[in-house]
């Protein structure tokens, strides 16, 4: 019981991260200022825009929503895991190829929340997408594109 | 914001977490799924000086089928409950309707109930199937239906030293049917009005119980008077439908705000209510 820095450990990427952190230290910012995660984004910092989307255990959650020490022992999936500049990953290519961001703030948000929808072609229909992505706010695209994008991309037999 | 500085404990059982309130003063709040309580804490309308997170007690995690029902705990999440099966299909049918997956991910049964947003489902859900909520406190464990369980907008019949640690939902019989609908802005969004409908269908299609909840419209889900007079001992079909609707919605008082009127909110209750019972009458007949 405390209010000082609390000391965690979890995974981050595949990799093993150890830091010490004040408990309302939201997971969010805990990956962009302490881990230098800069992908994930702040929209609203209330749940209700799905800018912060990252993958916990597996599971798409709302990242400003959970405190970083709430995450230790955890497995956690940002953007970044998803590939570089210079080497996409299928899922990023489809949505280059579908025109799928504009500006690109929501768009670490969707890529997670496409991500945990899996390689499960069967869900890859236009009205699970849809239902899907209602979840994270863009402001830019129509969603339309976002659409196409996922659809190829869940599609593809080699998924991410 | 960012939320106010908090001290912060993890505990591993109940009784534990029951202490650590106790000893944390008035200002000690439980977490739960936080999908409620950290965007208040993020608009500081919320400020505990201590958080007793339960997420790590396993005990609350678990769905344990109990005579004539299912007992689940209070930390089920949203998305684990929408798998199991021994859970009341009324609840499994709520599921969808709150939020969006990332929330029911980390959400909870027993936060949305005892957090009792009134246009929240699981509290009209709970009223419908006349669930019973176990409350713990240091002097033991109690039962409390659901009837009585939500007091006002979120506020619940629980004490300051006590915790929601599961809810016994019933088995549905056969012959029984449910249905939930609601209308928000968009799909995700809080509703604006909603009404949760169980009916059971006795011999010579009969109806012999019967419960519709509307939610969002009031300070906490009641169950309709006047519509459970209506319809048991009425064979199901559309007029009766259409009447008891109408009785439902000329005793919601909604209020007027930025996202709807008091009069859309009723008129939604009307046409949602008539359409839940006939979603309910075609279940409870085994169709789809």
């Amino acid at each position: 019981m405390t209010m000082e820095p609390v000391r965690i450990s979890l995974t981050v990427n595949g990799n093993r991260a150890h830091a010490e952190v004040e408990p309302r230290r939201t997971l969010a910012d805990f990956l962009r200022e302490e881990l230098r995660l800069t992908g994930t984004h702040l929209g609203c910092e209330h749940g209700v825009c799905g800018a912060c989307t990252v993958l916990v255990d597996g599971d798409a959650v709302r990242s400003c929503l959970m405190f970083a020490v709430q995450a230790d022992g955890a497995d956690v999936t940002t953007v970044e895991a998803l590939g570089t500049p210079d080497r996409l990953a299928s899922l990023q290519k489809a949505f280059v190829e579908a025109g799928g961001l504009q500006c690109g703030f929501c768009t670490p948000g969707i890529l997670m929340t496409a991500l945990a929808m899996g390689h499960d072609p069967d869900r890859a229909t236009d009205s699970e997408i849809r239902d899907a992505i209602a979840a994270n706010l863009c402001r830019c695209t129509g969603y339309s594109s976002v659409v196409r994008a996922i659809r190829t991309a869940l599609g593809q037999d080699s998924g991410v | 914001m960012k939320a106010a500085p908090f001290e912060y404990a993890v505990p591993s059982s109940i009784d534990e977490a029951l202490a650590l309130v106790a000893d944390g003063g008035e200002e000690a709040r439980f977490l739960a799924g936080g999908q409620s309580l950290v965007p208040l804490m993020a608009f500081r309308l919320a400020e505990p000086t201590m958080l007793v997170d339960l997420n790590r007690i396993p005990a609350l995690r678990e769905v344990v089928i109990e005579e004539g029902g299912a007992l689940v705990g209070a930390m089920v999440t949203q998305a684990a409950a929408g798998g199991a099966e021994e859970i009341h299909p009324l609840v499994r049918q709520a599921l969808p309707l709150i939020g969006h997956q990332q929330i029911r991910n980390r959400g909870t049964i027993g936060g949305s109930l005892a957090h009792a947003d009134p246009a929240a489902e699981l509290p009209a859900v709970a009223v419908a199937l006349g669930a019973e909520m176990i409350v713990k406190g240091s002097s033991g464990s109690r039962r409390v239906v659901a009837a009585d369980f939500f007091v006002t907008h979120f506020a619940t019949a629980m004490g300051p030293d006590e915790v929601l640690e599961g809810v016994w939902f019933p088995n549905r019989q056969p012959q029984d049917g449910s249905a939930i609908l609601e209308v928000g802005r968009r799909p995700g969004d809080f509703a604006l009005a909603g009404v949760a409908a169980r009916l059971r269908l006795g011999d010579g299609d009969t109806i012999t119980d019967a419960a519709v909840v509307p939610f969002a419209v009031g300070d906490r889900p009641v169950a309709s008077v006047p519509a459970r007079e209506g319809l048991i001992g009425s064979s199901p079909g559309e007029r009766l439908f259409r009447e008891v609707a109408g009785e439902v919605a000329a005793n919601v008082h909604p209020t007027s705000d930025v996202h709807a009127t008091a009069e859309y909110r009723r008129h939604a209750v009307r046409v949602l209510a008539a359409r839940a019972l006939a979603q309910a009458s075609r279940l409870s007949r085994g169709g789809p």
